[in-house]
């Protein structure tokens, strides 16, 4: 079947399988590799996008369910003066390292800085808790949102 | 596979009535697991998300009437939390942000699971669940729509409309076991209501018998509750926890939460 939907501002046709999700949809029809799949599940927030600007898991949002809705993804926070200052505050903090999980903690981040611009540990610790990282033990992830907010 | 994507309630029931087989579909937050590991490969999907008569929740007398589409982000309002306190604060350790953005009642209703955490607080503010289908609505109490650990009383051509809640009862909680304070299905959960008024303690329980379940007790048996609520579960041995420890649990959860609301 054929959808239409708007991902990080443009209109995109896509031709999906009935069953498959969003996440599928986005990496395998549309060429956005950036909202990952590990888990298919709802564990790992690695696939975190914004559904017509609520944070949501792509692998659990039926294709067909986004059809006339927006979509942003990871690749639609940098805009033409580079990159978006919480992606900056990762890099600088060292919040990456295999990276699978970035664009996930990015996405979920963006969004917990738009409702809350100085949020508590606590208050980090509740809105990142459905993504999963394996490798920073999240220290330097706590550094990046704070030092994004802190910028913002 | 198809989907079909209803743009009002009455296409909705009319879709539902000439494809049984067509899976309702709202937040998909338990069925799209199924999906993408293909446990499952219905016929058709009907999805829901177009529904605007499922959404959001309204209030009248002392009723608070909410749709099946209102999602756990939205039963966090201060609204909503200071009407159904218990139901607020299980919506919150519902997942993850990204689960109760997505997450429904009429999804948790759907699913039936005996640790469904909007369960035991809708049960103890005296729930109705309200169905509908070509041939009509009825309202079934939800202890008799719960009727087995995933088996609800919805019939093929019928849809979960909303759930019938009494707001504002006395003094209220929730509080669930799990490793995490987050992402977790619970090991033994608890919602306790305290109604002064009436006289009346109620508790009820997920994860800790085959559906979940309800206990009432007049009010002067606050010391003999927590004996009275474990003695009503009948609680097996799981990867999550024994069923000797989810009993144990559930017994210190109750005086937790009697204490928590008895101070309150
Ligand atoms: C990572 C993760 C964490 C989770 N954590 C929790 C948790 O902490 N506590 C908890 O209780 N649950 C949890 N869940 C399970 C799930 O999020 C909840 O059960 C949720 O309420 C399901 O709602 P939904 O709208 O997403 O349901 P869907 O997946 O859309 O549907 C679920 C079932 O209900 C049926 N259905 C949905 N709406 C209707 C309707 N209006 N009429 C008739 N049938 C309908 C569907 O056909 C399906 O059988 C979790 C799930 C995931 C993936
Ligand atoms: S891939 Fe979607 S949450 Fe893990
Ligand atoms: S950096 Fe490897 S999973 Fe987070």
């Amino acid at each position: 079947m054929k959808i239409e939907l708007i991902v990080n501002g443009e209109q995109c046709e896509a031709d999906v399988w009935e069953g498959e999700s969003l996440l599928y949809a986005l990496r395998e029809r549309l060429g956005l590799y950036g909202s990952k799949n590990a888990c298919e599940q709802g564990e790992c927030g690695s696939c975190s996008v914004l559904l017509d600007g609520s944070l949501v898991c792509a692998c659990l949002v039926l294709a067909a369910q986004a059809e006339g809705h927006e979509v942003v993804t990871v690749e639609g926070l940098a805009d033409a003066n580079g990159l978006h200052p919480v992606q900056e505050a990762f890099v600088e903090t060292g919040a990456v390292q295999c990276g699978f999980c970035t664009p996930g903690l990015v996405v979920a981040t963006t969004e917990l800085l738009r409702q809350n611009p100085d949020p508590s540990d606590d208050e980090i610790r509740e809105a990142l808790s459905g993504n999963l990282c394996r490798c920073t033990g999240y220290t330097k992830i706590f550094d990046a949102v704070r030092l994004a907010a802190q910028r913002a | 596979m198809d989907v079909l994507t209803p743009r009002s309630l009455d296409e909705a029931l009319r879709l539902r009535a000439a494809h049984p087989d067509a899976l309702p579909i709202q937040g998909g937050t338990d069925l799209m697991v199924d999906l993408n590991f293909d446990r499952r490969r219905p016929e058709a999907l009907l999805n829901l998300n177009e529904v605007a008569e499922l959404k959001g929740w309204s209030r009248e007398n002392g009723v608070v009437r909410l749709g099946a589409g209102l999602t756990y982000t939205d039963a966090m309002s201060a609204k909503l939390a200071a009407l159904l306190p218990a139901f607020s604060e299980a919506s919150r350790t519902v997942g993850s942000p990204q689960i109760r953005n997505r997450g429904t009642i009429g999804g948790n209703l759907g699913t039936a699971s005996p640790a469904g955490d909007a369960l035991p607080p809708l049960l103890i503010s005296e729930c109705e669940v309200e169905l509908q289908s070509v041939r009509g609505e009825r309202r079934l109490a939800l202890e008799s729509f719960l009727i087995g650990p995933k088996r609800n009383a919805l019939a093929p051509d019928e849809l979960i409309l909303a759930v019938r809640v009494r707001g504002g009862l006395g003094t209220q909680t929730f509080m669930k076991v799990g490793p995490r304070n987050a992402m977790v299905i619970a090991v033994v959960s608890l919602a306790l209501g305290v109604d002064r008024e009436r006289g009346v303690l109620s508790a009820a329980f997920g994860s800790a018998a085959p559906v979940a379940t309800l206990v009432t007790a007049a009010l002067d048996d606050v010391d003999s509750f927590p004996e009275q609520v474990a003695a009503a579960a009948s609680p097996i041995d799981d990867v999550r926890g024994t069923g000797a420890y989810r009993r144990h649990a559930l017994r210190v959860l109750v005086a937790r939460a009697l204490e928590r609301c008895l101070t309150r």
